[in-house]
């Protein structure tokens, strides 16, 4: 699982300074993805140890699923997902609007007048 | 009928940020415990002195936009969406100064940038859309450094309390992935705050949406990031005695120079007031890296400045290319000949921003130049005091092209007489006038505000105090 993050972020970050626009957008995609595994991740991953409490202790003992980068993964799943789909809109428009879908074409707003 | 609700809305808003503040300062700070979850895990909104001046500032400076965007709008509703949009950003503002958590925050940021998204593309020029992807692409990254950064300290800690991170980060020996994390958050929030070298979406985007539109965006977001940088490199990672603090103080110097030697070469109303935001972020970064109480004080009373100031000047900026349709200086000018009160509305804001005494800005510079001096930190103070006078060289150039020198021919002024002016943008005007009040007010009564910031800074940099108040909290 670190492997394939690790994986995600190199290809990620490579598409996303690529000059194609399509793909710096599969570039952002990854490196949420990404993120959202390590935050998956980063709490230990066990095996059929639900973090369900016993009425009778109410105290998790040894080891058992981390709840709480789940609940975080699953926001950030979501929130990823509203941001990707207005990135594509966006690109969908620019390409329309400009005619282009290079980068290096886009630097008319970083020039002097 | 959205506009009305709306006039509404932002004075209740404004209200309520009054009532907050008069809460915090009686109680020193106020803490809800959403859902009644442990705190460690549980969302916790809390705010300090800090947060709650800086949610006052946003929502007055959301009260002058939204009015100031109804000239613009000229009572068509053709941007419906505009109005939801821009309570969204209001929302996201707001809740990201209350957050006292990490994933609440990462949460509100995402509110946060959707509705800057939407603000800066409103109106879909081509300039706008081109400028709006950089914006877009290099933000999400932000975002993506950002979470990656909570699993890091989550992992680290247990808890993505900032509190209790706080707490329990001084008790991990290992200061490599301490310190990794916080360059995690350094780079995400240095993004988002426009810090040296990650600032090129800014001048790259800010200039391109229609001021009416995107007023408060330009004048809060950088803000947002400057003070999560403050929340965090003082509450989570003290930055005093790691090495962010000679990272900070470099940044800071760059961040400055970078940004006025920017603003020198451009030709643009707007881009030269974008430059300057970049430049003026260096000053607030500055007292960050010196850290003691009097100088995040400055910081903040800078913020405060700033937000004021810059937003004057893009309104007074706004008016003129609204009425002239351009903001190259080489077709404006004649302003002060026909319009002289139009001109001293903007001297008042430029002046205050170069730091000419005893206008805000000097108040900002002053308090900084003092704490750095105090604390011997020779060359950052020497960086500012040059910067300031470089500010003072474009603000001038900006003066002599489009007030000072003749029209050029062909080229249109923005009304005939000030009465033509002020008939055509009313609520422009006005907004203008009393933006200008306050800083005067600022100007000549800073001593209260100067007090309040350095109670907000002794709370924040002292940290015990929001710890106890966050954690005894059952």
């Amino acid at each position: 699982m670190s492997i394939l993050t690790g994986l995600l972020y190199a290809a990620g970050l490579y598409l996303m300074l690529h000059k194609g626009m399509v793909k710096m957008i599969i570039g952002i995609m990854m490196l949420g993805y990404a993120s959202n595994l390590f935050l998956f991740i980063i709490a230990k991953l066990v095996r059929g140890i639900p973090a369900l409490v016993s009425p009778s202790t109410y105290i998790m003992v040894g080891e058992y699923a981390d709840p709480v980068p789940q609940a975080l993964v699953l926001t950030a799943i979501v929130i990823g997902f509203g941001i990707q789909a207005f990135a594509i809109v966006l690109l969908r428009q620019v390409y329309r609007r400009t005619g282009t879908a290079d980068m290096d074409q886009l630097n008319r707003t970083d020039k002097l007048d | 009928m959205q506009r009305y609700t709306g006039n509404v809305f932002v004075v209740i808003h404004l209200l309520a940020s009054i009532l907050l503040l008069h809460e915090t300062i009686k109680h020193k700070m106020v803490v809800l415990n959403v859902g009644n979850w442990l705190h460690a895990y549980g969302i916790v909104l809390g705010v300090d002195l800090f947060s709650a001046g800086m949610i006052l500032l946003s929502s007055f400076l959301a009260m002058l936009a939204w009015f100031y965007s109804a000239t613009w709008l000229g009572g068509k509703s053709i941007n419906s969406i505009f109005n939801t949009v821009f309570f969204t950003l209001l929302l996201g503002l707001t809740g990201s100064f209350m957050a006292a958590d990490l994933f609440n925050l990462y949460v509100w940021f995402e509110v946060m940038l959707v509705s800057s998204f939407v603000l800066l593309t409103l109106g879909g020029k081509k300039l706008q859309l081109e400028g709006a992807i950089k914006y877009v692409a290099i933000n999400v990254f932000a975002s993506t450094i950002f979470l990656a950064g909570v699993g890091i300290i989550y992992g680290l800690t247990g808890t993505i309390n900032m509190a209790m991170a706080g707490l329990v980060i001084e008790s991990i020996g290992n200061h490599t992935l301490v310190n990794v994390a916080g360059a995690f958050f350094l780079v995400a929030f240095g993004i988002k705050a426009a810090i040296f070298p990650l600032f090129f979406w800014l001048p790259a985007s800010y200039h391109t949406a229609p001021i009416g539109y995107s007023s408060l965006l330009m004048a809060m977001m950088t803000k947002v990031g400057v003070y999560t940088l403050i929340r965090f490199f003082t509450l989570i990672i003290p930055a005093s005695n790691t090495p962010f603090k000679l990272i900070f103080m470099i940044l800071a110097g760059f961040t400055m120079v970078v940004g006025v030697l920017g603003a020198a070469a451009q030709t643009d109303f707007r881009r030269i007031l974008s430059f300057h935001i970049v430049s003026q972020i260096g000053y607030m970064l500055m007292g960050l890296a010196i850290g003691t109480p009097l100088a995040i004080a400055g910081a903040m009373f800078f913020i405060l400045h700033n937000v004021l100031v810059k937003t004057n000047l893009f309104f007074v900026a706004g008016l003129i290319g609204k009425n002239t349709g351009t903001y190259n200086l080489q077709k404006l000018g004649g302003i002060f000949a026909r319009l002289p009160v139009l001109a001293l509305l903007f001297a008042i804001s430029a002046f205050s921003l170069t730091g000419v005494p005893p206008l805000t800005g000097f108040w900002g510079k002053f308090i900084l130049a003092k704490a750095g001096f105090l604390s011997s930190d020779w060359i950052i103070v020497t960086v500012s005091l040059v910067v300031s006078l470089f500010t003072l060289f474009s603000m001038t150039k900006i003066w002599n092209y489009v007030f000072w020198k003749p029209l050029p021919i062909g080229e249109k002024l923005p009304a005939n007489n000030f009465a033509d002016l002020f008939s055509k943008n009313k609520s422009m005007l006005v907004i203008i006038f009393l933006l200008s009040a306050v800083i005067l007010l600022v100007s000549f009564v800073p001593n209260p505000l100067i007090e309040f910031t350095e109670r907000a800074a002794r709370f924040v940099v002292e940290r015990d105090e929001y710890i106890g108040f966050i954690i005894n909290r059952k």
